[in-house]
């Protein structure tokens, strides 16, 4: 598991283009928000908790095709299928590798960008938190979907148009928890429930990856 | 004698095929009695005026909208412990259905809540989630439209469908926390069920039974042309193989 894990990463910081790229894309996203809302930052600080989990969220999904695309052509996948290593263990690690390389770079980026969008200064340390308790359930939903789509050609907008309902709690309960955090309101509910859900997900969802996945290679 | 017998797709048809004559006929009476009875013979609500009668077709079809995707879940679970292909080919067949039940449930709401409410549309905790109904369809047919072995299809459908129904519930309770917390509690949504008298209620009934023995025939008469469908394209590949 760990030699997978090391592959993975070693794979997206060397091969180039995938690392970074959400990161910009995040980058980009948030500057264009002023652009399309105008610069009044009072406006601009009441939504900045939602535009950065949509844009984490987006940068998120942005990544997920070369998750498990890239494997399943050169064949990585069809070893993977046959080694010891169940596959469930095979595919969490894979989203563990996804989270390590998209979610928690967006994590620590995200505060940076709360300054450009005015984020009240209360807000950042729970937006950081609910970021990091909610991109892991991102990685492993986005797993999921990468498993489903996997064998289909040009399967990338169908990708997105199945994960992204799947997106709406984990969106929810974080964007609340960031909004409530930045206004100075309680965040505990919001927060252990999108706990929840990232758990959960890290619980179940390499099951249902892995039902999926052996359905398209066997 | 048990229910699985039918899992075979010629005794499937048989039985189908006797059903769906009555299955037409009775959604037929309950529809046509129903919405007739509810359009011309019920008064108008004192507050509503003549607008309450859209909820002779919203209620059914919000019915059949949530329900079906129920009945597309047990079909996939079925698919996938006992692997019989009239059960995936049953999803298959009620998710457009279920669809197109959806939309009318949504615009007939909107049309409703324009007079009623003074806008379109609201992002009430129950609109919201029927919004997102809607999107587990669309997400469900598109991956049916995707892959191209029938059974892969099938197997991948009812993952989604059973995963989709575990996020359904949670978003439509993430929801629910959601509109309050932006709203403090204040909802547009009126407990219909609970609030209305026996004039409006019987009619509104009677409608209810007509829409779901319409989706049963529906289901039943698509579930056949997806047979036949399979079948055809088993013909066709045999043909391939002896020329």
């Amino acid at each position: 598991m760990i030699a997978l894990l090391i592959r993975d990463l070693r794979l997206a910081f060397r091969a180039g283009g995938g690392f970074g790229l959400g990161l910009a894309f995040f980058l980009i996203l948030v500057v264009l928000v002023p652009f399309s809302v105008g610069p009044q930052s009072a406006l601009l600080s009441s939504i900045a908790p939602g535009v950065l989990w949509l844009g984490a969220l987006l940068a998120c999904l942005l990544s997920l095709d070369r998750l498990l695309a890239l494997d399943f052509e050169d064949g990585t996948l069809d070893v993977l299928a046959s080694a010891p290593l169940p596959l469930e263990a095979a595919l969490a690690v894979k989203g563990f590798a996804h989270w390590i390389t998209t979610g928690l770079p967006l994590v620590i980026a995200a505060p940076f960008l709360g300054v450009l969008l005015n984020l009240p200064p209360e807000g950042f340390g729970w937006l950081v938190i609910s970021l990091m308790l909610g991109t892991p359930a991102l990685s492993m939903i986005g797993c999921f979907g990468a498993a489903l789509t996997v064998g289909i050609k040009r399967g990338g907008l169908l990708m997105s148009l199945l994960v992204l309902p799947l997106y709406v709690p984990t969106l929810i309960f974080g964007a609340e928890a960031a909004r409530r955090g930045a206004i100075g309101m309680d965040v505990e509910t919001p927060l252990f429930l999108l706990a929840g859900i990232s758990l959960g997900s890290l619980a179940l969802l390499p099951f249902a990856a892995a039902a999926a996945l052996r359905m398209t290679i066997r | 004698m048990s229910i699985w017998k039918y899992a075979n797709p010629v005794k499937f048809l048989a039985l189908s095929a006797r059903v769906q004559p009555f299955a037409w006929a009775a959604a037929a009476i309950g529809i046509i009695v129903g919405l007739g009875w509810g359009f011309f013979a019920t008064p108008d609500d004192f507050r509503q005026g003549s607008t309450i009668k859209i909820i002779y077709i919203h209620v059914p079809a919000a019915w059949i909208a949530i329900n079906a995707w129920i009945m597309m879940l047990i079909a996939s679970l079925i698919w996938l412990v006992r692997r019989h292909h009239v059960s995936a080919l049953a999803a298959k067949a009620a998710a457009p259905v279920g669809l197109v039940m959806t939309v009318i449930g949504l615009v007939t709401g909107a049309v409703w809540g324009q007079p009623m409410w003074g806008t379109w549309w609201a992002w009430d905790p129950r609109l919201t989630s029927f919004l997102i109904l809607f999107l587990f369809y669309l997400g469900y047919i598109a991956l049916w439209e995707a892959v191209e072995d029938p059974d892969t299809a099938a197997d991948l459908t009812s993952v989604l469908c059973l995963v989709g129904s575990v996020f359904a519930l949670m978003s439509r309770y993430a929801v629910l926390f959601w509109s309050q917390g932006l709203h403090q509690g204040a909802t547009l949504s009126l407990d219909k069920e609970e609030n209305i008298s026996d004039v409006f209620w019987q009619p509104l009934v009677l409608s209810i039974a007509g829409f779901t023995l319409l989706f049963l025939a529906l289901v039943l008469y698509r579930t056949g042309t997806e047979i036949a469908l399979r079948r055809t394209r088993a013909l066709n590949v045999r043909l391939d193989k002896t020329t």
